[in-house]
């Protein structure tokens, strides 16, 4: 039998497979297509001290083997999250969830994480910074070493729950933000969130996206993501968590291998509501193919 | 409640310029609402294509839609035996338990917001609601459907933008000059404004369904959010049918 557990420092995850914020909502959604306890976890979606809109319309497009997406943190503020979302992900599931957090100061995402920090069924504080559909705020924070490591320190003093920052790959050393989060506290890493790409119209010459740039993700984005996640395993200490066009059981394995201790899921979910339901069920297939007992034992195995 | 399974074509013709009615067959149980839409994926395309229900029964959906695009156009080649992974079930579809026996509906349609109301006709008039259809297209070349709404029991209307074809002018144009207690709409932004505007003058309410480009089409991606008088809605999932109280238009 092929043991699929995985490890957040202490935290067990029945799987690695984790729906990545902004492309899973807060779950239930996905609870009328399938069980949503079968997750190893859920990063829920982004949220913020106060309720935010987002970017005017059209904020998605296709390209090929992927998306480009702007859509500006919509969410109803860290209070409703809290009062109305939560509640109905507990009625569909049991496990402990990851919070993602974003923020325009270091004061905001304070005071977000201080809010979820007092929540029992939130197992891990995910700050954003790396967002790069908002102004002023956002990537700002994931693009130098220093700010990042502030945005960790204040959080991590504020917070008893463990705080994995989020990294932006639109940076010139993605090594550098990851070891000084490390240094500033950081329990963990997640990384990549969308890279910043832009699409127009053959047919109008107008931008496809409102916004112009947006953030690129999906299977076309997957090789940088491995390369990122290889080389930060190469620099720190802590775990990380892999994100970036995963969507088989091999991509999994392949980022377990380059240095994952679990995976998030997300574009793919966009397409096939059952993304994450057919890697789960996937991945012991291929490990009894490739002769792997236990996922854990593979946890950085490429270098 | 959604479904996502595996539709089988049975025809795919092209009913207007550029217009293409596709029938397909597979389970319809998930559909309940004239109104809600599928959401198609096409080989080699990443996103799924939303398009509106026009009509179904126990086994087959019928779609009409308009080739804008390399996925529509993927779509327009596909021939009898053809298969597609569909979500089935999405949107709220138009609501007509407030309608009652012998009162007036008007339904607005432009271009491609003509199909979704087709099946609202049906269940309309099936309820005893009396119908009248005001259907807009720009030119002669791509009215659709003209025929098959006098069948069903609407009173019709045409109009078309250059004059080509009925009332030159848009759907306000005749709309203005009729009575009614109740109006269902789907077209183009620009149009939908301007049946709002002439259901406010007249003291009329209505339900307006949107179009926008959308990410998942359930709900969790929030690529399609608007915001109306009742806050942020997902035209996915509260839409894409909303109601004239609440709508910014």
């Amino acid at each position: 039998m092929s043991d699929i557990r995985v490890w957040l420092g202490d935290f067990e995850l029945s799987n690695p497979v984790i729906p990545a914020s902004g492309t899973y909502g807060f779950g239930y959604e996905f609870a009328q297509f399938y069980d949503i306890n079968i997750l190893g976890s859920i990063s829920l979606k982004g949220t913020t001290i106060e309720a935010r809109y987002g970017n005017p319309l059209p904020r998605i497009a296709e390209c090929r083997e992927g998306i480009i997406n702007a859509i500006g943190l919509q969410n109803p503020g860290v209070d409703k999250v809290i009062s109305e979302e939560l509640p109905k992900l507990r009625k569909v599931f049991s496990k402990k969830s990851i919070a993602n957090i974003s923020g325009f100061s270091i004061d905001d995402y304070v005071a977000t994480a201080k809010r979820f920090d007092e929540i029992d069924d939130i197992a891990i504080l995910e700050i954003n910074i790396s967002c790069p559909n908002v102004h002023g705020g956002g990537m700002a924070f994931g693009q130098d070493p220093e700010q990042a490591a502030s945005v960790c320190r204040a959080v991590k003093a504020a917070c008893e729950k463990p705080v994995y920052m989020k990294l932006s790959p639109n940076v010139t050393s993605i090594v550098d933000i990851a070891k000084a989060c490390e240094a500033a506290g950081a329990d963990g890493l997640v990384l990549i969130n969308t890279m910043l790409g832009m699409r127009i119209d053959p047919r109008t010459g107008k931008k496809v996206v409102s916004t112009g740039a947006a953030g690129f993700s999906g299977p076309a984005v997957k090789p940088v993501a491995v390369r990122m996640v290889y080389q930060v395993y190469d620099a720190v200490n802590i775990p990380i968590i892999g994100v970036g066009g995963i969507q088989s059981a091999d991509d999994v394995i392949e980022m377990l291998y380059a240095g994952a201790s679990a995976v998030q899921v997300g574009a793919a979910n966009l397409v096939d509501p059952y993304a994450c339901k057919n890697i789960i069920e996937e991945l012991p297939v291929k490990m009894k193919e490739y002769g792997i007992d236990k996922l854990t034992d593979i946890i950085g195995k490429a270098h | 409640m959604y479904k996502k399974n595996v539709y089988t074509v049975l025809e795919n013709e092209c009913i207007a310029e550029s217009v293409y009615r596709m029938v397909l067959e597979g389970d319809t149980s998930y559909i309940t609402v004239p109104g809600q839409f599928i959401n198609l994926k096409l080989e080699g395309r990443y996103l799924r294509r939303p398009i509106s229900v026009c009509d179904w029964d126990e086994n087959t959906i019928t779609i009409i839609y308009k080739v804008v695009g390399d996925g529509t156009k993927d779509m327009s080649e596909a021939v009898r035996g053809d298969r597609f992974d569909i979500l089935t079930g999405l949107g709220n579809g138009f609501s007509t338990g407030h309608m009652k026996k012998g009162q007036h509906a008007v339904v607005i349609g432009g271009g491609v917001g003509v199909p979704p109301l087709y099946a609202l006709v049906k269940k309309l008039i099936a309820e005893g609601v009396k119908v009248t259809a005001v259907l807009g297209f720009n030119e002669k070349a791509q009215i659709f459907y003209e025929e098959e709404f006098k069948k069903i029991g609407a009173e019709v209307f045409v109009t078309t933008v250059d004059g080509s074809y009925g009332t030159k002018g848009f759907v306000t144009d005749v709309l203005k000059d009729i009575d009614y207690d109740f109006y269902f709409t789907c077209g183009p932004e620009p149009m939908l404004r301007a049946v709002h505007k002439l259901g406010k003058e007249k003291n009329v309410c209505g339900l307006l369904s949107f179009e926008a480009r959308m990410g998942c089409g359930f709900g969790a991606c929030m690529g399609c959010s608007c915001e109306t008088i009742a806050g942020n809605k997902r035209i996915c999932v509260e839409g894409p049918v909303m109601k004239s109280e609440e709508v910014m238009l």
